[in-house]
């Protein structure tokens, strides 16, 4: 199935984690409204997003963020011509306030209903930011819970060429800003002290996979963090925050540029795009966005505001699945382990 | 008037409609916890079924909990989204109660049992001869205490619901009173009694039974693990002031 139809306008709904979010797109490319709630002062209580405690939150806004989506975009439900949400992957409790909500939307209206994967979304948010960037292109998606070096052949056609063995890259940042007192959430915090500290201070291992030149690995380069805070607790030496969190994100970012390089090289593309939570750290988009000019590639990357969760990008992702006929069932469920390109 | 009742809270998910006096379609199915993929299917089916214009709906009635959280989301989720689609207000109704109500006309005592889980049932006491009486409103108890205040009341009770068959060896050593295990027809939710009595509720209460679509929030009566270790003694719903004014 095919459309003809000039104008796409796409509600989307995000609930995988800890944001709430809703927005209007028109043809996967124009945001009409993009709004985000986001729980992040209830779960730096607890040092992390709480399932149980993200899922409730979801409940008590999914409709408040839904209409205000709706009416910053100046339009009705009625008026939309599918209805997108996050089914996976992400955490199942948020996952599927959003999707029982969407479900129940179209159910409601008899407007189409539109599963979408995250980390597509995620991808999709550069299409967003500019206007003029069309597959195929290498993107890294990095964030709390995702790092994929990904393929992006077509509109909806990805090939993961490699991913993190163990901890994604954010939950590696929030593990070590625990750890050196800079607390919940880390990769912000990390950013920020790591502008104040030398980032060739100390060595910190870069991470590899045995055998699997584009996969990840970040719990070691983690330990190696814990070890040289302990050894240096046990000889009674003063620790500089600023130079460890400067050097760990720097061992972060040179692991990541360094296979996003290969990937670009290997495959000839002249275009590379960040995304994720993760795509907002300064210190990783300078140091990528140089190594592309070196190259002679074209550097992609969203704006935090569209890096973070969000549902504009799972509403411009939404729109390519559409215009390929793509539709869910009332069925549609969330899950939670999605892998990227399963339909 | 017409009522769509939405039941998700514990095993069972499914879906009634009523008309007045009369349950047009009841569908329901027990299969693990397979609600988020078969509960609006089964809306679909009655919809379709009755060629039902949805816009005819005048309310959605929901169980508001206790019961699984997850479950509880799922109808809760559900019901707000339909709610918003189709511009009408939720009508929700305390679970344990609807249980009870599935006794309607026994002259003994109706004590529903749901399987709260760390030695503990969701539950209440009830008489159901002509209305629904709640003697004990429903809460999270230990089942050694609603043994005993039942003992204390003297009378004939039948218990019913998931909560059965876990406690029945208990109930059968603490009880001193007559009682007896409802059939399985009666002994779980069921979207046809919540219907009938969210109807009842509108007849008695009128608005004041309603809630908007986008104000509803389901009532687990327990704070999340992490709330509780953490120490927290204020409700989850109160810390967040924003959101409860």
């Amino acid at each position: 199935m095919e459309s003809n139809q000039e104008t796409v306008t796409i509600l989307a709904i995000e609930s995988s984690c800890d944001e709430t979010a809703a927005s209007v797109v028109v043809n996967g490319r124009q945001v009409l409204s993009n709004v985000i709630s986001s729980q992040i002062d209830i779960h730096t209580l607890y040092g992390g997003v709480v399932p149980e405690i993200a899922s409730r939150k979801h409940t008590e806004r999914i409709n408040q963020v839904i209409r205000k989506a709706l009416s910053e975009a100046g339009k009705t439900l009625g008026g939309m011509d599918a209805i997108a949400v996050t089914y996976g992957p992400g955490l199942v409790g948020p996952l599927l306030i959003g999707v029982s909500a969407a479900k129940a939307l179209s159910f409601g209206t008899g407007i189409p209903l539109i599963g979408v994967h995250h980390i597509e979304g995620h991808i999709s948010a550069n299409y967003i930011a500019a206007p003029d960037l069309e597959p195929p292109f290498v993107c890294l998606v990095v964030s709390g819970g995702h790092t994929h070096l990904v393929l992006v052949r077509d509109y909806g056609e990805y090939e993961i060429l490699g991913r993190t063995q163990d901890d994604a890259a954010g939950e590696a940042f929030d593990k070590v800003a625990r750890e050196i007192g800079l607390g919940y959430p880390g990769g912000p915090k990390i950013d920020k002290v790591s502008a104040l500290g030398n980032p060739e201070a100390i060595r910190f291992p870069r991470g590899k996979v045995d055998g699997s030149r584009y996969d990840f690995s970040f719990s070691g380069m983690k330990s190696a963090v814990l070890n040289y805070l302990n050894t240096a607790k046990m000889k009674g030496e003063q620790i500089c925050v600023e130079d460890v969190a400067a050097s760990f994100q720097a061992a972060v970012v040179d692991v990541l540029v360094s296979h996003a390089m290969w990937a670009i090289d290997e495959y000839g593309l002249d275009k590379f795009a960040l995304a994720g939570g993760v795509a907002a750290n300064t210190a990783l988009r300078t140091a990528m966005r140089a190594e592309c000019e070196k190259r002679g590639t074209a550097f992609y990357c969203p704006p935090p505001i569209l890096c973070t969760d969000n549902a504009a990008m799972i509403g411009s992702a939404a729109y390519y699945e559409y215009i390929r006929g793509v539709r869910s069932g009332y069925d549609l469920n969330a899950i939670p382990g999605l892998r990227l390109g399963q339909r | 008037m017409k009522i769509l009742a939405i039941e998700a809270s514990g095993p069972v998910a499914g879906c009634a409609l009523i008309e007045d006096d009369i349950l047009r379609a009841e569908y329901s199915i027990q299969d693990k916890m397979k609600h988020s993929r078969t509960l609006v299917p089964m809306m679909e089916e009655i919809r379709s079924r009755l060629e039902l214009d949805l816009q005819e709906i005048d309310a959605i009635a929901v169980t508001k909990g206790p019961g699984s959280f997850t479950g509880l989301r799922i109808g809760a989720a559900t019901a707000k989204g339909l709610g918003l689609a189709l511009e009408k207000p939720v009508i929700p109704v305390p679970t344990v109660d609807c249980i009870a109500w599935n006794l309607y006309g026994t002259d003994s005592l109706v004590c529903p049992l749901m399987d709260a889980r760390r030695q503990q049932v969701y539950t209440g006491i009830y008489e159901c001869r002509e209305s629904l009486r709640v003697l004990l409103p429903q809460r999270a108890a230990a089942l050694t205490e609603i043994a005993d205040r039942i003992n204390a009341l003297e009378r004939r009770v039948i218990f019913l619901g998931d909560g059965v068959p876990v406690n029945r060896e208990a109930l059968e050593e603490k009880m001193r009173v007559p009682y007896s295990f409802a059939p399985a027809h009666l002994s779980r939710q069921k979207p046809g009694t919540l219907a009938d009595l969210a109807m009842r509720l509108y007849r008695e209460q009128g608005e004041a039974c309603l809630v908007s679509a986008d104000d509803f929030r389901p009532e687990y009566l327990r704070q999340s693990q992490a709330e509780r270790e953490r120490g927290d003694k204020r409700s989850y719903s109160l810390v967040d002031t924003d959101q409860n004014k």
